[in-house]
């Protein structure tokens, strides 16, 4: 008895072309054969499998397939064997089994056109997203008793507390790139003291606020999306509908009044953190002493400075919140949906944020807050 | 590779022949505090088709998952044809994962890829030489082997309902013609045509295939239909392991309660009733249902 599958094709004398297979015919042995077999030119009157030692459900299937192609007849089937093939009746087919796969040149402009259609429904969507909010907070405002505090103090906990020794760090680390990397171009101009005023107006007017946000929307807005997300695929959503609790006011209203409540708190922290780091900078490398430096911040970087960084957190807050809990909500089928809305809260979040915040540039140079 | 009951290890090509596919011995599972069996023993006899029974909780999803090696016991051991499992990584080949087949509860199906695909998953990763044909061929008359209209094996999972999953992941699991199948509750959640048609398809594929079955369920209809023994899981350890009607005679509270209780009385009814239309020609009269039920309330 041999280890391989193996065949013969024996033409005996009244022209009977007989394939004999012998050797084990399974799913782990057939692969050695099954293209040569495929390939056999007929005619085959008989496919003799009485030298199988082996067979399984793969096995008759080619024992099958190769008497049906040339007119055939199977002899020699052991009981197992002619149990398989008969269990094997009327499974074959022609339907595909791959789904189908469009070449590149054909995909790309597909999904590029699926987007441009699917943008209009997506301005609708996050149009009617807004609108449901807005309604719900009138709701609330009408019947404060419902509103969800122990949920609103989870959120500001994991928004704004939890973030803190993150933020801290980033902020610390950016705060000292921009003074050192200051401090190298303003000595050219032998003004290294205004490293003080960089670090100063830069954190509080751009930097704080921005990193922050950045960091809100990849720790907060993901997980807004990937937890409504998932809520939706649970059913927890719907269970929710029925039981007469609005998700709006639950889930959606307390997350995003915590991200735009903590954004300005973390922005300024971050803000200050920054400066602090620059500060220490400025001790190590300038010759600025860390107090000096503290307080030089005070008398150079006028007081609209923070003000803009506050006005701008907020709204900050609020698109990220959105974006995120916009796609949790819209996730419905597979688990796949969750990963991929989640990607796109983030994106979308930083995005309109970067551009929100090009939009505040002009705007409050225009007012005079240059 | 698997080891047979004489300490031969078997080739590659060799199906087991020897008696318990599945030895499990002084197994322990302990989450934490909380101990979920304690010296747990149970043998799987070849051929035959195990039902695994038990309260909510009595860990007999741990138990499979103990078996297959994704649970790693506390302490105990699990052989599987031969093969130590408790002794080898979960990752590692030891050559006996090609030899069984798993139904998981919702099925698993990979969801980015197709029915089909589903199906050569296993195929590709043990036998990266079979033809791209063949493969396909292979993935449709599983699919059809697994009571799924043909069509099905071009559609996603997620385009599946709940009881075409389970048949799909049905079709994966057999993928490899196995030797050894593991169902968990293969018939949770599907409506009791779909239930009773999982049932006579499982007893089919195991007398086609020579299969040994391995199948955790709640449902008293497929116990009493199509398994040869019943395990039955309580008080942390297989308190019983027998034909349905063994069991039935047995003097523990739970298993009295399980199956004499007013499902397990129905199913014994309906089995009974099955057994007499095979046996008559007319349609039974729906008073004599009424009659017979009523006999079985009294005899219990």
């Amino acid at each position: 008895m041999s280890g391989f599958a193996q065949y013969d094709l024996r033409h005996d004398d009244g022209g009977e072309a007989v394939l004999a297979l012998s050797g084990p015919y399974l799913v782990s042995t057939i692969g050695a054969v099954d293209e040569e077999l495929f390939a056999l030119d007929g005619p085959i009157t008989t496919v003799d499998v009485s030298g199988l030692s082996e067979i399984d459900t793969v096995g008759a299937w080619v024992a099958c397939n190769l008497a049906t192609r040339h007119e055939a007849e199977i002899t020699g089937a052991s009981e197992r064997a002619e149990r398989l093939i008969a269990a094997l009746d009327g499974t074959a087919g022609e339907e595909k089994v791959a789904a189908e796969r469009l070449p590149v040149w054909e995909r790309v402009p597909a999904a590029m056109g699926t987007k441009v259609f699917n943008a209009r429904s997506g301005v609708y969507g996050v149009i009617g997203f807004l609108g449901a909010i807005v309604a719900a907070s009138g709701n609330l405002i009408r019947h404060p008793r419902r509103f969800r505090w122990l949920a609103l103090v989870r959120q500001l906990e994991l928004v704004g507390v939890s973030a803190l020794p993150i933020v801290g760090l980033m902020s610390f680390l950016i705060g000292i790139v921009i003074a050192q990397q200051g401090a190298v171009q303003l000595a050219q101009f032998g003004a290294e003291t205004l490293t003080v005023n960089l670090v100063g107006r830069i954190t509080l007017r751009e930097l704080g606020v921005l990193m922050t946000a950045i960091m809100v929307a990849g720790r907060s807005g993901s997980a807004f999306a990937a937890q409504l997300g998932t809520m939706r695929l649970t059913e927890e959503v719907d269970a929710m509908r029925t039981i007469g609790i609005s998700p709006m006011e639950a889930l959606v209203i307390p997350r995003i009044l915590a991200a735009i409540l903590m954004m300005p708190l973390l922005g300024f922290y971050a803000a200050g953190v920054a400066i602090v780091g620059g500060a220490v900078i400025g001790d190590l490398m300038l010759g600025i002493p860390f107090w000096s430096f503290l307080m030089r911040i005070q008398e150079v970087v006028p007081t609209y400075d923070l003000w803009v960084g506050l006005i701008k957190a907020p709204v900050f807050g609020l698109i990220v919140a959105l974006a995120g809990c916009y796609h949790g909500m819209q996730v419905k089928g597979d688990s796949e949906q969750v990963g991929l809305r989640t990607t796109m809260a983030v994106v979308t979040g930083i995005f309109a944020v970067i551009v929100i915040d090009a939009f505040f540039a002009v705007f409050f140079t225009e007012i005079g807050w240059g | 590779m698997a080891i047979d009951d004489d300490g031969r290890e078997l080739g590659r090509h060799e199906r087991f022949r020897g008696e318990y596919p599945i030895v499990v011995e002084g197994l322990v599972n302990r989450f934490g505090e909380q101990t979920v069996h304690q010296d747990l023993d149970l043998k799987v006899r070849r051929g035959e088709i195990l039902g695994v029974v038990g309260g909510s909780g009595t860990g007999k999803s741990v138990l499979m998952r103990s078996i297959i090696g994704l649970q790693p016991p506390t302490e105990g051991s699990v052989t599987v044809f031969g093969k130590s499992m408790t002794d080898s990584d979960p990752d590692e080949n030891i050559g006996v994962r090609n030899r069984w087949g798993v139904l998981f509860q919702g099925g698993a199906l990979f969801s980015t890829l197709t029915v089909g695909e589903n199906v050569q998953v296993p195929l590709k990763q043990f036998y990266p030489d079979i033809s791209p044909a063949l493969l396909d061929e292979i993935a449709r008359f599983k699919t059809v082997l697994s009571g799924l209209p043909e069509a099905a094996a071009g559609k996603f999972p997620s385009e599946l309902s709940g009881g075409m999953k389970k048949r799909a992941g049905l079709a994966r699991a057999l993928a490899l013609d196995p030797e050894l199948l593991f169902l968990d509750e293969p018939t949770a959640g599907l409506d009791p045509i779909g239930a009773a048609a999982f049932d006579r398809l499982t007893r089919e594929l195991k007398e086609t295939l020579g299969l040994t079955v391995f199948l955790i369920t709640h449902d008293l209809d497929t116990l009493h239909e199509i398994c040869d023994r019943v395990a039955v899981l309580a008080d942390k350890k297989v308190i019983a392991v027998d034909t349905v009607p063994n069991l039935m005679q047995l003097d523990h509270p739970w298993i009295q309660e399980y199956f004499n209780g007013p499902r397990g009385r129905a199913a014994l009814t309906a089995q009974a009733l099955d057994e007499l239309r095979r046996h008559m020609d007319v349609p039974i009269a729906a008073h004599a249902v009424k009659a017979l039920d009523n006999d079985n309330k009294d005899g219990a």
